[in-house]
């Protein structure tokens, strides 16, 4: 992975670069000593990483409305990070760029029950979303594995997902409205506790932009009220297959369950000898979790364990309370860990047709092989959002090279068979360099067109997303 | 007029198009300012690419009548997640409605509250640019980060940045039951105050309308729930229950009534061959009482849990001094070509969305030839 060659004419800039800054912030908010911006030097794609010119934390919509504004006419590229969770480096800075981190915006503006938002700053953490408006019974429904660090920010500039997406949508879903700063210090409003658009759907084309139309400071999210309760069934399959099968089987009979988790064999290992949920050993385990009362739970999960049943489950096991449900989403909880408790390894996030499932697997499986390299496949069955887990050894010379190509090769195949690279990570700099597996040149020139519109200058985190030949004009125009 | 039957056809005729263009699926939304160009029908690209039932995806070219594709998705137990609207009957239009059209009209009915706008199930489009370039974005998966979102963009766009020549949609089970909670005899106040309680209970409302004037005269507010028979009818008690202060409650479970009432909702009806303009607006539903007083308007109809306000009223006026202050959208969905190029049809932007807005439509469009000024 290359990043581009850090601008002398800034890096010679950065005394006065820094004056300024300090001239619109606090002292504490702009960190240029070398190393205190080390903290900044990477997110959570750690095999990458750069300490930035210098690290500012503003602490109003106004102050990054200053910070963008001096950054433009100095003409020194912006990275926007929210609490630095991505595994894409969508906050992997450059020597020549200013981390713009929005830590201090943490404040909930608004809460609103009879029109179900919540507007709050967007550097305030995904679940404290959920833990402002718990009192009354309601949440925030995008819930990311990462909820408990990530910020509203970096969920807006991925359009973050979650476990709970087959029902309730992704960010771009549940987001109303946000107040935004462009690359030129201009603040702009856009959506609001109203429904939709009334011209272009700018707030969609925001939402998932990487940070790199814009500095979103505010959001108004929608929030639901709690169902009454929610509990899962576990099932076990001999075939990876049937498994798949399943998932088909329950979304065709009209179930629309809030969740179902996948977990193969060597995920159901690891857990198990990690967390000791009582994973049966099979090839693959599904979790399926549905809501509702106590009655349309008993009637949904009746049906959905009728369905399993045809396909001749190793085991099944419906759980009857809270004690037994936490123990069935122990594992997948653990999951992650329990991988890296065995082993390095690198997350992908490809999605694909649900259909191709069993297709999708088996080449995995197979190029495991080839490779040499184990795999762990663990993800969002329901939406066909994959994440298999590659082992490697980050001390062998060679090994990350190698489990890069291997998850190169998973991703093209992910987007062979009708899906796309990232479900819900984002590009960043990881998938970067396979954008042209998915996207002609039109189709990115495209996308390239918008961020001519929103920044015109090219400042805002620059080097991500598109293929760096592919922006190299812009960039250095 | 020109009417390609395939996309590489449809670009063609882009490219090669001397000046501006009308873009037309079925024709039955004769919405924005008028637009004076050479007709370009997209109705000849139809056909259903794709559908996997037990992945809730369809795949559709643009020019597919949306009585096909609800035929098709039927035949499965499935449906179009955002229940579209059906212009004709409010606009006097005539012809089929194409599922291109739904998608560039962003258009969205009364479950628009749960399951999203069509926006939010549309996963993926195919165009043609005002250059005559096909351009594909998104796909046929639910979670897609790779990239822009631009099929948002393109929903509701009007045709403005694009043509769409392809559409992949999420679709959902047709529930096994449907429950209607009905209230006669609310105000405006009350009934709104009702409809945020429910819509904030654990129940799953599928639908949250008040007419001031319904069917036989007299205000109804109607609460909708779908699902499976038992938890159908568990939630209809719940909300009996919860709602018990408010007023004396019906509940209707009959599909055919059920499905007509909604109908006359999503398509409003009770405008049909009434004079006037009509105005679609969008506010926080707290505010739609008050909007709808301030507009003096000879009907009105809350659906959205009264943050989506239909008003007839008198010809040629803007009524939009009814919402300042108070933020939100107006569009005049119906009114004399005169007015609609008199009136700004769609919500008029602030300098710089405004500036963004019109710097998408010279990237996408340089020329300027794809429904110019249709949307202001």
């Amino acid at each position: 992975m290359e990043m581009p060659t850090p601008n002398p004419d800034i890096l010679a800039r950065k005394a006065r670069i820094v004056e300024r800054l300090r001239e619109v912030l606090p002292r504490d908010a702009v960190i240029d000593d070398v190393h205190e911006t080390r903290a900044y030097e990477c997110d959570a794609l750690t095999a990458y990483r750069c300490p930035p010119l210098c690290a500012v934390l503003p602490a109003s919509t106004q102050e990054v409305s200053d910070v963008l504004r001096i950054c433009s006419e100095e003409g020194v590229p912006v990275v926007p990070r929210g609490s630095g969770t991505s595994l894409a480096g969508g906050a992997l800075p450059t020597a020549d760029s200013v981390i713009l981190g929005v830590a201090r915006l943490t404040e909930v503006l608004e809460t609103d029950y009879e029109n179900r938002f919540i507007r709050v700053q967007t550097g305030r953490t995904n679940l404290s979303v959920t833990g402002a408006v718990e009192e009354e019974d309601f949440f925030y429904a995008p819930d990311p594995s990462s909820q408990l660090a990530c910020a509203i920010a970096g969920n807006i500039g991925m359009n973050s997902g979650g476990a709970h997406c087959l029902k309730y949508g992704v960010t771009t879903n549940n987001l109303l409205g946000v107040t935004m700063v462009l690359m030129d210090g201009t603040v702009v409003e856009i959506g609001g506790a109203h429904l939709d658009a009334g011209g272009l759907d700018l707030l969609g084309v925001i939402c998932g932009s990487e940070g790199q139309l814009g500095v979103v400071t505010e959001a108004t999210l929608r929030i639901l009220r709690k169902p009454e309760g929610a509990r899962p069934v576990l099932m076990g399959f001999d075939r990876n297959e049937v498994a798949g099968e399943c998932v088909s089987d329950i979304i065709k009979a009209g179930v629309l369950p809030v969740a179902i988790e996948f977990m193969d064999r060597p995920v159901i290992r690891a857990t198990e000898a990690f967390a000791h949920a009582g994973y049966p050993d099979c090839e693959a385990l599904l979790i399926v979790e549905v809501e509702g009362s106590e009655a349309e739970i008993d009637e949904q999960l009746g049906l959905i364990t009728q369905i399993a049943r045809k396909h001749n489950p190793v085991e099944l096991r419906e759980s009857t309370n809270a004690e037994e449900s936490a123990k069935i989403w122990l594992g997948r909880k653990s999951a992650f860990g329990a991988m890296g408790q065995i082993n390095d390894y690198m997350c992908l996030d490809g999605t694909i047709p649900v259909s191709s499932l069993p297709y999708v697997l088996k080449r995995i499986g197979e190029m495991s092989e080839e490779y040499g390299l184990g795999v762990g496949n663990v993800f969002h069955a329901g939406d066909g959002n994959m994440h298999p887990l590659i082992l490697f050894d980050a001390n062998k010379p060679g090994d990350l090279e190698l489990c890069e190509r291997f998850g190169a090769d998973i991703l093209k195949l992910c987007v062979e068979v009708g899906g796309c690279l990232t479900g819900e990570h984002g590009v960043g700099v990881e998938k970067r360099d396979l954008m042209h597996a998915q996207f002609s040149p039109e189709d990115m020139e495209a996308q390239l067109r918008v961020k001519d519109v929103f920044d015109p200058q090219w400042l805002l985190n620059p080097a991500k997303v598109f293929p760096l030949d592919v922006t190299e004009s812009r960039r250095v125009a | 007029m020109m009417n390609p039957v395939t996309e590489a056809e449809l670009a063609e005729a882009v490219a090669g198009a001397p000046g501006p263009l009308r873009i037309m699926g079925g024709g039955t939304r004769p919405i924005g300012r008028p637009v004076a160009g050479e007709l370009l029908s997209v109705a000849g690209l139809t056909g259903i690419e794709l559908y996997e039932p037990g992945a809730l995806t369809i795949v559709v070219k643009a020019g597919t009548p949306l009585a096909e594709v609800e035929a098709a998705l039927a035949g499965e137990g499935q449906r179009l997640p955002f229940e579209p609207m059906d212009h004709r009957v409010l606009l006097g239009s005539t012809g089929e409605p194409t599922i291109g059209g739904v998608a560039a009209a962003n258009v969205s009915g009364p479950r628009r509250i749960q399951a999203g706008a069509c926006r939010d199930s549309l996963m993926g489009v195919r165009l043609v640019d005002g250059r005559g370039t096909v351009i594909k974005n998104g796909g046929r998966v639910m979670k897609n980060v790779t990239g822009y979102d631009l099929v948002k963009l393109m929903a509701g766009s009007y045709g403005t940045l694009g043509v769409l020549s392809e559409l992949s949609f999420k679709v959902l089970p047709v529930p096994e039951a449907v429950a209607v909670l009905l209230i006669e005899g609310l105000s405006d106040e009350e009934a709104v105050r009702a409809l945020s309680a429910a819509l904030g209970s654990p129940f799953d409302v599928s639908g949250a309308a008040h007419a001031p004037v319904g069917v036989d005269g007299a205000p109804v507010t109607m609460i909708r729930i779908e699902g499976f028979a038992d938890s159908v009818a568990y939630r209809a008690e719940a909300l009996k229950t919860l709602l018990a202060g408010v007023g004396e409650i019906a509940v209707e479970t009959d599909p055919e009534k059920t499905a007509a009432g909604w109908r006359w909702v999503r398509d409003v009806e009770g405008f049909a061959g009434q004079p006037g303009d009509v105005w679609r607006i969008s506010v926080k539903p707290s505010e739609g009482p008050r909007v709808g007083a301030a507009l003096q308007a000879q009907g009105l109809l809350y659906d959205w849990g009264g943050g989506l306000i239909w008003a007839r009223v008198a010809e040629g006026r803007d009524i939009r001094p009814a919402l300042e202050g108070i933020g939100g959208h107006a569009t005049l969905i119906r009114a004399s070509e005169e007015t609609r190029a008199a009136l700004p049809v769609f919500q008029p932007e602030l300098a710089p969305l405004a500036a963004i807005s019109a710097g998408l439509r010279a990237q996408f469009d340089p020329r300027g030839i794809l429904n110019p000024g249709l949307m202001g």
